[in-house]
């Protein structure tokens, strides 16, 4: 029961973490809780679709399907929070402005809430797909019997909940004004960890070089199966024994998607560039 | 490239005769446990590893220093590609079960 605990645990933290970062970023918006839902649901769905289909997914490409389609899923994602951060970047401010007023945000018919819907769902079938097929092998002949292991699971799944609830709360702490700064960091750094993982995958597949195996190794300070290390790992992509190619793609993610949310922000601050946008704001929509 | 993975398995070959030549090393996982558990590899090529789960249940080979994690599903074996290697030991796991350890020795 405590093992399946443990390991259930594990899995929804790293979605539940990016769950409440996306809860958090789009604070204030209207309809997002039916976005976030839905994503948790199609995620949970496309889980169990990916469990049925392990063995097919793994057959796939010479044996290298499970590479291939964890970097996918992982790619889209970095691809959601950077258009979603980019798209902010352009309307952030005024809708920061209007959120502040109004207490919601009118525009958020606008906003492009379905890109981190779509995130949430990726994360939920990543994590979800391996926690199906674990509770699945230990269903099937692990020790313990369904009862021990359902007990476990829905303690692994609670207590993950509850981490991604903590971190939820303690980033809508921050005061409105500045949360949107903040959130803007911290899905920054989630994309670039995301594509650093991504990066890993096609190493794994031959498909990249490693570029220098271990850059570094702070596994003796933060070891990255640690619970510290793995909420880090998944927050802002913190790896304890990095390949090179990691690396590039890490600090290749901060540049391209920081630097779009710059030129496009800046943009939005010359009026001239910019259409009016006071009829915008109007309630027609 | 992965289209190329996909349609011409044979032109592959040939583009890449390295990978036919790979050493090939095999390891069971059974009763939770990696047989062998120090695995001696070649350092300096490339080396496919063969990994097979005899268990019941499900297992994640994975490695922190090799970069490497993959599901093996019971009764399943899984192609894992590592190195070229420095010479040294680097330590692997079962995910799902983190008392199952083993090391490649890279000589």
């Amino acid at each position: 029961m405590l093992p399946t605990a443990i390991i259930v645990f594990r899995e929804v933290l790293e979605a539940a973490l990016i769950v409440g970062v996306v809860m958090a970023a789009s604070r204030g918006a209207l309809g997002r809780g039916l976005w976030v839902s839905s994503g948790i649901v199609a995620g949970v769905v496309g889980a169990c679709l990916v469990a049925l289909f392990a063995a097919t997914i793994a057959a796939a490409a010479e044996g290298m399907g499970q590479e291939l389609f964890d970097a996918a899923i992982l790619f889209a994602a970095v691809c959601m929070l950077g258009w979603h951060n980019i798209w902010m970047s352009s309307h952030g401010r005024e809708l920061a402005a209007s959120a502040v007023k109004l207490g919601n945000d009118v525009r958020s018919g606008a906003r492009p809430l379905w890109a981190l819907a779509f995130v949430v769902a990726l994360a939920v079938l990543r994590e979800g797909s391996e926690i199906v097929l674990f509770l699945y092998g230990i269903a099937l002949g692990g020790n313990g019997g369904p009862v021990a292991m359902a007990i476990g699971g829905v303690i692994g799944l609670a207590f993950g909940v509850a981490a991604g609830t903590a971190i939820y709360w303690g980033l809508v702490a921050i005061p409105m004004r500045l949360l949107f700064g903040v959130t803007s960091w911290l899905i920054l750094l989630l994309a670039a960890g995301l594509a650093s993982q991504g990066a890993a995958f096609l190493m794994q597949a031959d498909l990249l070089p490693a570029l220098g195996s271990n850059l570094w190794d702070t596994s003796w300070l933060l070891s990255e199966q640690s619970i510290a290390g793995r909420v880090l790992h998944t927050l802002i992509g913190y790896s304890a024994q990095p390949a090179g190619i990691q690396l590039v793609f890490y600090v290749a993610t901060l540049l391209v998607i920081g630097g779009l949310m710059r030129v496009v922000g800046s943009a939005e601050r010359r009026p001239a560039s910019n259409p009016p946008r006071r009829p915008a704001i109007s309630p027609a929509e | 490239m992965r289209a190329l993975l996909l349609a011409a398995p044979l032109v592959l070959a040939l583009a890449a005769p390295a990978v036919a030549d790979d050493p090939v090393v095999n390891i069971d996982l059974k009763d939770h446990q990696f047989v062998p558990s120090e695995v001696p590899v070649p350092a300096g090529v490339k080396v496919k590893l063969l990994v097979k789960n005899d268990q019941t249940v499900t297992a994640e080979f994975e490695s922190n220093s090799l970069h490497r994690e993959k599901i093996v599903e019971p009764g399943n074996t899984i192609t894992v590609y590592v190195g070229p290697l420095d010479a040294g030991s680097y330590e692997f796991f079962d995910d799902f079960h983190n008392a199952t350890r083993g090391h490649l020795i890279a000589k």
